[in-house]
């Protein structure tokens, strides 16, 4: 995070058109190298995307062969590309080879999907994580530390596609409060939220409990506490806070982790993401899609990077200005 | 100062994207969910990418809401679809199908046979439509019928026209460019919402020409995991419930409020032969392969079903073509090493077969869009690894078959075959075994006699001379085995008891929802 380092007066605007250089540069490396992979991929193109469209019981040779001159895939490869990068300064993010319909239709759906989902799941993560980890590090090595060791290992132990299950079984099955699967109305996203979540929460914790025991210890909690500030506004105004600064930027990271996770939780609740529209991408060779997807989730993570700079500035007590900070 | 604002506006905007994010994900109309009692929810493995017939997956012909000129029945006999009736002249080279008068599109305009000639046309156009595959010269509209005229005679026709990709479709359904963009069909449901590709929710169209659907409103829900499928219908939260695993049948068989209904469909699981790789070119090779299988043993273990293991290509349910006289394929180890022996190869040192210093190894490329497909790759490899077959198994995309057998080096290919996907078994037959070889049937293998039958059978022929023609092909793909059968294929769903009425269409054309009821 090198904003907090930064020494020049107003940094923010510096840092916005940095890490917007950063996306663009980003996003023309990750387009080219999705578009490189796919073309090295084994397995003929043109009936990839025949299988996509139709189905296997419908793709023959001559299937392939009208998909092949309707998309003129014979053309030579760097042509291909260089249109779709044309297109892209123009905004436009082409049609999937698929289905035939603009990238932007067919992304819309799956990033607000994959955005609500990984939002909730890294608010639930903070709360649950962040909570015990507070807990935990009240006393360490205590016995509630100790439950909380148990609770990060079994968390981090189940795979997600596991702990949903279970999820299900219990509060769907059993006890009837939420839907399994699907994405219709809000109580559909509560169950994927909360495997993802319960699954982050592990680590959460452990970053949690281990940073609050740390700033505990420091010089500035404990002249807080010796001026006779009670334990409880000392954790709100001094813990907390400079816990925030270390737990930001990992919960930054998590998202970025999160957002490329959600394939398994993805398909097992339904929910459509772009998860769920990278896979198909990949396995319909449908090029367009897969760029738009890597360009998406690219240019998320320099947003995600941007926003923790942000916060972690916001957060920081630390004297910053217009003075130099060591 | 900068910073100060983002101080105050940082958790404001944060809480304001939380919002409409929310938001965003709860715009969806009053969403049909457990409480809503008047929605047949359905759940099926089947996702939707396209609202164009060809690229549905005739998803929307089994939702009711398109229809096709032709229809069957249950047992796969044709009955009239949209058409009435149908007539051949010019000696079988131009049909005439008929359209009823006074039928409504489903945004109000009315049917004309422009519209389904139109749609048709569209049909004939795409490469991946049987109707493609037609000789079809021109496709017209005369009064209030359709023309179809043919280049030559092709009996197959209305059988053709039962397929999913032939529907007729409103001209509001297209784009100036002629791309569907939305499905306006004539059948007794109409689209309400449509959220590609796993949600699709259909109503009553009250303007439908036939009896009216006891049910109101269908939601029909993509859901990719077997696992979730099956909590779903245990769980009652779908009320028909489409492709469970054998897991999730046996939790279904012990929950309440719930059955199982299934039907054999007529697709056999079979390995697609190169008849050229130097060894399998040998009929006496293919034989022992297919005697080194434990069909019912693997049909037990993949599919939990002992009694689907395949004796012969056609199964059971195409009643006309499986042949219950045929000599059942059957393990016999002992035999097919004989055979092996026969056809001069020896076990080498590490038990492989080898002939001329080369071994016996062959791939089997397969495919996981049917679960059970890789499953039944790593039985038969053990199978064949007991008579010295030393097999590699590679499950792939679907596509490399066709592909692999385009550029002539596929071995061995499993593979889930619908041999009735016209409704007429003869037109996928037809395509199995041309001379030429076909993408998802024979290779490099054709035979006279079985090709004389297939002429014979497209000719019209009479009842007898058809059935004999039948019993021909059946004996001749059993005797040299082009494609070794493996398993027959049962379809299943998940009832749940709150409706009544459900039949299931071994030919999965449409799941006939118009005939459910509420049960009482």
């Amino acid at each position: 995070m090198g904003l907090v380092s930064a020494v020049s007066g107003n940094r923010l605007p510096g840092v916005l058109v940095r890490r917007a250089a950063q996306g663009v540069g980003v996003a023309l490396v990750v387009s080219a190298l999705c578009f490189v992979v796919v073309r090295a991929l084994p397995g003929d193109a043109a009936y990839r995307i025949a299988a996509g469209r139709y189905g296997y019981d419908l793709v023959d040779a001559a299937a392939a062969d009208a998909v092949r001159a309707e998309l003129g895939l014979d053309r030579p490869a760097w042509q291909q590309y260089a249109e779709w990068v044309l297109a892209l300064f123009r905004l436009d993010l082409g049609e999937s080879l698929v289905t035939s319909r603009p990238v932007v239709d067919e992304l819309g759906l799956y990033l607000v999907g994959t955005l609500q989902l990984s939002v909730l799941a890294l608010a639930l993560a903070a709360l649950i994580g962040g909570g015990l980890g507070v807990v935990a590090a009240r006393r360490p090595d205590g016995a509630v530390d100790r439950l909380v060791t148990g609770w990060i290992a079994a968390v981090r132990a189940l795979p997600p596609f596991l702990l949903g299950l279970l999820l299900v079984l219990l509060l769907s099955i059993q006890l009837g409060w939420l839907p399994a699967v699907g994405h219709e109305g809000a109580a559909s996203i509560v169950l994927p939220a909360l495997t993802l979540g319960i699954g982050l929460s592990g680590l959460f914790a452990r970053v949690t409990r281990d940073a609050v025991v740390e700033v505990r210890r420091s010089d500035y909690v404990r002249f807080a506490a010796t001026k006779g500030l009670s334990g409880r506004v000392v954790l709100l105004r001094h813990v907390l806070r400079n816990t925030g600064v270390v737990l930001v930027p990992y919960l930054g990271v998590q998202a970025v982790t999160l957002v490329e996770g959600v394939v398994v939780v993805e398909s097992l609740f339904a929910w459509p993401g772009l998860g769920h529209a990278l896979v198909h991408a990949v396995f319909w060779r449908d090029v367009p899609v897969l760029q738009a997807s890597a360009l998406v989730l690219a240019l998320l993570v320099v947003a995600l990077n941007t926003l923790v700079d942000v916060t972690v500035l916001w957060l920081d007590p630390r004297p910053r200005g217009r003075r130099a900070v060591a | 100062m900068e910073i100060h604002r983002i101080r105050r506006t940082a958790p404001r905007a944060v809480a304001t994207l939380i919002t409409v994010l929310a938001a965003a994900g709860c715009a969806a109309p009053a969403a049909p969910g457990a409480g809503d009692s008047a929605v047949l929810r359905v759940a099926g493995p089947f996702e939707t990418h396209s609202v164009a017939p060809v690229e549905s997956d005739g998803l929307f012909t089994r939702l009711e809401v398109v229809e096709t000129l032709v229809s069957s029945d249950l047992e796969g006999d044709l009955m009239p679809g949209l058409a009435t009736g149908w007539d051949e002249s010019r000696g079988g080279r131009s049909w005439t199908f008929e359209l009823p008068a006074d039928v409504t599109f489903h945004d109000g305009t009315t049917l004309t046979a422009d519209a389904a000639a139109a749609s048709l046309r569209a049909a004939a156009e795409e490469e991946a439509s049987p109707l493609a595959a037609a000789p079809i010269r021109g496709i017209e509209a005369e009064g209030d019928a359709v023309r179809i005229d043919l280049a030559a005679r092709y009996p197959a026709l209305p059988a053709v026209l039962t397929h999913y990709s032939t529907v007729v479709l409103a001209p509001s359904s297209y784009d100036a460019d002629g791309a569907v963009t939305e499905v306006v069909g004539t059948g007794p449901y109409r689209v309400e919402r449509l959220e590609l590709p796993a949600n699709i929710e259909v109503r009553r169209f009250e303007d439908y020409r036939g009896p009216a659907p006891q049910i109101e409103r269908v939601a029909f829900q993509a859901v990719g995991r077997a696992e979730s499928r099956a909590l779903l219908a245990v769980g009652d939260q779908a009320d028909v419930v489409f492709g469970l695993e054998p897991a999730g049948r046996e939790r279904v068989d012990q929950a309440p409020g719930v059955a199982m209904e299934s039907s054999l469909q007529p697709r056999s699981l079979l390995l697609k032969v190169n008849a050229k790789d130097p060894a399998l070119a040998d009929v006496r090779v293919r034989r022992a392969l297919s005697m080194a299988l434990d069909r019912a043993a693997i049909a037990d273990a993949v599919l939990r079903e002992p009694d689907l293991a395949a004796t012969q290509l056609f199964p059971p349910s195409l009643t006309a073509w499986h042949v219950p006289t045929l000599d059942p394929l059957e393990q016999d180890v002992e035999q097919a090493r004989e055979l092996l022996a026969e056809a001069g190869w020896t076990a080498g040192p590490d038990g492989i077969l080898e002939k001329d210093g080369e071994p016996l190894r062959l791939t089997l490329t397969t495919y996981p869009d049917r679960p059970e497909l890789p499953a039944l790759a790593t039985a038969i490899q053990a199978d064949l690894r007991e008579v010295g077959v030393d097999l590699a198994v590679d499950v792939t995309n679907s596509s490399e078959i066709p592909a692999r057998h385009a550029d002539g080096t596929l071995d061995l290919g499993l593979l889930a075959r619908h041999l009735a996907l016209v409704t007429d078994p003869l037109v996928t037959v037809a395509e199995m075994f041309p001379p030429e070889g076909s993408d998802w049937g024979a290779m490099n293998w054709s035979d006279p006699a079985l090709l004389d039958a297939i002429e014979t059978l497209q000719s019209d022929a009479d009842d007898t001379t058809a059935a004999r023609a039948r019993t021909t092909i059946a004996e001749t793909a059993q005797a040299e085995l082009p494609l070794i059968p493996v398993a027959w294929y049962r379809m299943n769903a998940a009832v749940n008891e709150r409706v009544a009425g459900f039949v299931m269409d071994p030919l999965e054309r449409t799941w006939h929802l118009s005939e459910m009821e509420w049960a009482s």
